[in-house]
């Protein structure tokens, strides 16, 4: 009986093992399940955050325009290195590493701006007394939320910049395969749809309103 | 090895059973309005559980006592009428002890944790330091002067942070180290903590809540006997967790009135 | 797009050399399964010492124990421990029994052993990321441990660490400083090795199965990882954000978990607008599942060995096991507020909360009863293992039906925070799970080391330990009742004095139960060396980690790709060789 059922699914008798009825390589399954595990990460903190803000009488909105013209500056940023992250991984499949590595780097790139207009906005605002456990404008919270969160977020890009620089360098030697490429695509594209929470949430939440 | 499991897991299930049926260690008398509903409701589950236990454990003593391996080329057989008959009596049998706990059950929460305190209840304002309970009585005024938690000071005695210089309520509150109650008046207690998380535990009352560090919550309940009854601590709050305690003592009206009297006097 | 040569290049790889290759770092699951099952052992011994000296502790309050002011001068002086090194030993104790024994064991330890084997795969998924894995473990034990050797002692705050107290640092209480810090280093690090675990044991299971192992087909045991890995992906990750939030409470000034107005020792703390609750929904809502990871897999291995104890399947076999375990893996991520009963949350949602925390008994009824009705027309052999299987059956219903006084916010108002509490989930998660552990153990060590257990001694150490918690725990259920508070170090109440005689029965019982343990390692080291030597299958038994010699080959299955053709438990079956039908014997059955 079972046997029929996996003759049906995979329209052929026998079953290799490993391989149905599930066709999904191992390497990408474990980022799907990383990127499963990692946004209940982030939606605990994210829960964390509403949790206190809601619980905060004083909770501060403090962000100017030009806060929230960075914030989508960076958002921009972020969205583009996505677009040339499927160009890499269009560029990978069909094989040209060349054209996949530069679109990579290009990828890389998009990153390192992020990350440097990030750190910009946070010397601007820990130069106006921004700090982890205090701020000039109500709950001390903000500061512990905006920097846990945003710090989190960050790492995640900058982990994810070194990450492709690997599998950049990997495949262009033929270590790795478009698979790798495409699997680290995932992990970006992960990270890119969190900053798509994080921005709203923390930013534009918090935006001065006059 | 079979007889002798289930001669073993027998005895257990027996003795551990009467122990509970003996009232060998119970619950200490019910000096609380809403206490007899908990009883009854824990009465009933011990009764539900009870059948649970006694039946689960004694089926297996005796199929253990039955079904060992004699080696005489025995078939094994299977539960009459399969598994369907485990599904469904345990859906069932435990579905029904769900919806009659619950629906009964809710009732009794209710009257605790729900329902708020009558009106005429007598405020008496808690608090919980490590590791001691303090309590405050308004005082002739009947009001309860500011707390101000930077003035908190265990050294000169103001545990509550009061300012009697500028607060006018406050200067007739009273603040002592046991909790004194008049019988079969509903007292209503804001407990709230100066430090860490503490709980206000009274048996005979059938109350537990926590202190909450940064909430205030209103606990009530109505004592139906005069008697001294202690009040622990069940939130694990530090070296002195063991420690911390203090009395509740329930007097007759009049005794309370006089209590409070000379309380205000001093 | 990318064929099985590929994927099996994945775990394919070549037996190392050089001792440290081969037993230290070593990317063999079963050497890695081993690494954990003797990293538990160590965790055990010394969580199960602790207990002794805080049971003899509160028999005996004034009795010095010789030699104890040696581990810690300022904590026990003169061998007599302070109420404050009673807190630190019992803090010590719940973590880890609860992180590096329960959750170590049966899953990473039995799992990462056998899970492959049973599947008929050579190895997991990624093996370097098992390795991490178990180092990353590795290294969490050892900073949780170091807190003993630090001047200030392991954190007083117990195993849920409930803000404030483990926030505000040492102003709040010896250990709550440095020792604090390191706790929570210690459960953030133990997280990332299991989130890697638990990934790793994901894909494995859904990769890596031979030909044949249709899912239907997986042993009990794989299931049971297999839901436990689920679980473990989804609460470690949010116990590890918490773990953060706790250290930067501590290190970065924050007040996630600290509200403002705190006084300590007349000092106004500069903390302000953080939630105790918060620690406490973001604790239990990993802790509840958490629970169900510690006994899931116990109740996979029992299922296991009753199933040759018994010479035939579970009743119901793997669709009712499994859609239990499903069900119960589901429901344990609504029911967390069940702790919080009295915390002070709304109360409301304590109904709610209690609502799914009754439904949950009903899976883990129906497993029971199912257990129960397997027994009935067995042929049981009574075997170590198997005892001690039975025995699992047997505290799992006792534990369990206490949980339905403790699931009632209404009978929690008197219950919550006393030792029947305490007795509760000692019987239902400590005991079952230890006892899953002792069969599993005395079941595969055969498999794993090549040599039987000696049957006499575990029979005794079964005895003496099913007779030996009873007399423990089923007490504490008792004075539980009479109100008496868990976590003292001394009972000073008026009404607590007169209980102090059943605590010195309780000690009595557990250094006798105690005891057993010490006979139970004996055994285990003996055997390991003078034991006799196994056959491949010693116990009849039909699933794949019987097919290959006892120990495996570094490949498992000797370069053979093994088929698998029938359900994992064709037991007492007619006119089969023996009673009994190999998974992966070509043979056909009568009956399919």
């Amino acid at each position: 009986m079972s046997e029929s059922d996996i003759t049906l699914k995979s329209g052929r008798a026998d079953w290799l093992g490993g391989e149905l009825p599930y066709a999904i390589p191992s390497k990408k399954l474990g980022m799907w399940l990383f990127i499963v595990s990692d946004s209940i990460t982030f939606g605990a903190v994210l829960v964390c955050y509403a949790y206190l803000r809601l619980a905060s009488p004083n909770w501060p909105t403090p962000f100017r325009l030009s806060s929230i013209v960075n914030g989508a500056i960076m958002t921009f940023v972020l969205l583009s290195s996505s677009v040339t992250m499927v160009a890499a991984v269009e560029a990978a499949k069909h094989g040209r590493i060349a054209a996949s590595v530069r679109w990579l780097s290009a990828t890389m790139l998009g990153g390192v701006v992020f990350d440097i207009l990030h750190i910009r906005e946070w010397l601007g605002l820990i130069h106006e007394g921004l700090r982890l456990y205090q701020n000039p404008w109500g709950s001390s919270l903000f500061g512990a939320a905006f920097f846990t969160l945003t710090g989190l977020h960050m790492t995640h890009v900058t982990v994810g910049v070194i990450y492709l620089g690997i599998v950049a360098i990997g495949f262009r030697r033929g270590k790795f395969t478009s698979d790798d490429v495409e699997i680290s695509g995932l992990y970006w594209h992960f990270v890119d749809l969190v900053w798509m929470f994080v921005f709203p949430l923390v930013y534009l939440l918090s935006a001065r309103m006059h | 090895m079979g007889k002798f499991f289930a001669i073993v897991l027998t005895v257990i299930t027996l003795v551990s059973a009467s122990i509970f049926a003996m009232h060998i260690w119970w619950m200490p008398v019910d000096i609380s309005v809403h206490g007899p509903a908990l009883d009854k409701q824990f009465g009933e589950t011990l009764m539900g559980t009870g059948f649970g236990f006694l039946v689960a454990q004694l089926s297996l003593a005796y199929f253990l006592w039955k079904f060992a391996d004699k080696g005489d080329g025995r078939k094994v057989r299977e539960f009459p009428g399969g598994p369907k008959v485990t599904i469904i009596t345990a859906v069932v049998l435990v579905g029904l002890e769900i919806l009659a706990l619950s629906f009964v059950g809710q009732k009794a929460w209710a009257s605790v944790n729900l329902d708020p305190a009558p009106p005429n209840a007598m405020h008496i304002d808690v608090q919980a330091e490590q590791f001691a309970f303090y309590f405050r009585y308004a005082g002739p005024d009947g009001q309860f002067g500011a707390v101000h938690p930077e003035k908190i000071s265990d050294g000169n005695g103001n545990y509550f942070g009061l300012d009697p210089e500028n607060d006018i309520p406050a200067r007739d509150d009273i603040v002592v180290g046991s909790l004194t109650i008049p019988v079969n008046q509903p007292i209503l207690l804001t407990i709230h903590s100066k430090d860490v998380g503490h709980s206000f535990y009274v048996r005979e009352l059938r109350i537990q809540q926590d202190f909450v560090p940064g909430i205030v919550i209103p606990v009530h309940f109505t004592a139906t006997q005069t008697g001294k009854f202690e009040i622990v601590c069940t939130q694990l709050c530090g070296l002195g967790h063991y420690n911390m305690k203090a009395y509740l003592e329930v007097l007759p009206q009049d005794q309370f009135d006089q209590w409070l009297k000379a309380q205000a006097g001093q | 797009m990318h064929d099985t040569s590929d994927q099996a290049a994945v775990h394919h790889h070549a037996p190392p050399k050089g001792f440290l290759w081969t037993h230290v770092f070593s990317l063999d699951h079963k050497v890695i399964g081993k690494q954990y099952y003797f990293l538990s052992l160590a965790a055990v011994v010394i969580g199960m010492v602790l207990s002794w000296i805080m049971r003899f502790h509160l028999a005996w309050a004034a009795a010095a124990i010789p030699g104890l002011q040696h581990l810690s001068q300022v904590g026990a002086p003169g061998g007599i421990i302070t109420p404050e090194y009673y807190l630190s030993l019992l803090t010590l104790h719940g973590t880890l029994m609860v992180f590096f024994v329960l959750t170590t064991a049966p899953q990473a330890g039995f799992g990462n052993y056998f899970l492959p084997i049973q599947i008929g795969a050579e190895d997991m998924a990624f093996p370097r990321l098992n390795m991490l894995s178990f180092w990353v473990t590795f290294v969490g034990f050892v900073t949780l441990v170091s807190t003993l050797f630090i001047s200030d002692g392991p954190p007083i705050s117990g195993w849920t660490a409930y803000a404030p107290l483990s926030a505000l640092g040492n102003d709040a209480g010896p250990g709550l400083g440095r020792g604090q810090i390191l706790w929570v280093i210690s459960i953030g690090i133990f997280c990332i090795g299991s989130l890697l675990g638990a990934l790793n044991f994901i894909a494995t299971t859904l990769d890596l199965r031979c030909k044949g192992m249709t899912l239907a087909r997986m042993p009990y045991t794989v299931w049971a990882w297999f839901i436990t890995a689920v679980l473990g992906l989804l609460a470690f990750a949010v116990l590890l954000p918490a773990c953060v939030l706790l250290v930067l409470d501590h290190v970065g000034g924050t007040s996630f978990f600290i509200p403002g107005g705190l006084v300590l020792s007349d000092k106004l703390q500069p903390h302000s607008g953080g939630s105790t609750l918060l620690w406490q929904h973001m604790f239990w809502f990993f802790g509840h599942p958490e629970v169900y990871i510690a006994i899931i897999p116990g109740i996979g291995i029992t299922s296991h060995i009753l199933a040759s104890t018994a010479r035939k399947p579970l009743l119901g076999g793997s669709r009712v096991l499994v859609g239990c375990m499903v069900a119960i893996a589901f429901l344990s991520f609504t029911v967390w507020g069940h702790h919080m009963f009295i915390s002070g949350m709304n109360p409301f949602s304590s109904l709610l909360f209690s609502v799914p925390t009754l439904i949950i008994t009903i899976p883990a009824s129906i497993i029971s009863l199912n257990w129960i009705a397997t027994v009935f027309g067995a042929r049981l052999r009574f075997h170590t293992p198997g005892l001690f299987a039975i025995g699992f059956i047997s505290v799992f219903v006792t534990g369990g039906l206490s949980g339905f006084f403790l699931a009632q916010p209404s009978l929690d108002i008197y219950l919550h925070a006393t030792y029947f509490v305490v007795g509760h989930f000692h019987m239902v998660m400590g005991v079952a799970a230890i006892f899953g552990m002792f069969a599993g153990t005395y079941f595969w060590f055969p498999k794993m080391f090549g040599r039987m257990m000696n049957e006499t001694m575990g029979k005794i150490h079964f005895w003496v330990t099913f007779i030996g918690v009873y007399c423990i725990f089923m007490p504490m259920h008792y004075i539980g009742l009479a109100g008496n508070v868990r976590r003292y170090s001394a009972f000073v109440d008026d009404y607590l004095i007169p209980l102090i005689p059943v605590h010195k029965f309780i000690t009595i019982a557990a250094f006798v139960t105690g005891a057993a343990q010490l006979l139970f390692l004996f055994n285990l080291f003996w055997s390991m060396y003078r034991g006799k030597k196994a056959e491949e299958n010693p116990w009849d038994s039909t699933t794949l980690e019987w097919t290959i010699p006892s120990p495996p080959p570094f490949d498992n299955f000797g370069g053979r790709h093994p088929i698998v053709y029938h359900d994992p438990y064709e037991l007492g079956v007619e006119g089969a060789k023996g009673d009994y039908v190999m998974q992966d014997s070509p043979e056909k059955l009568a009956q399919s």
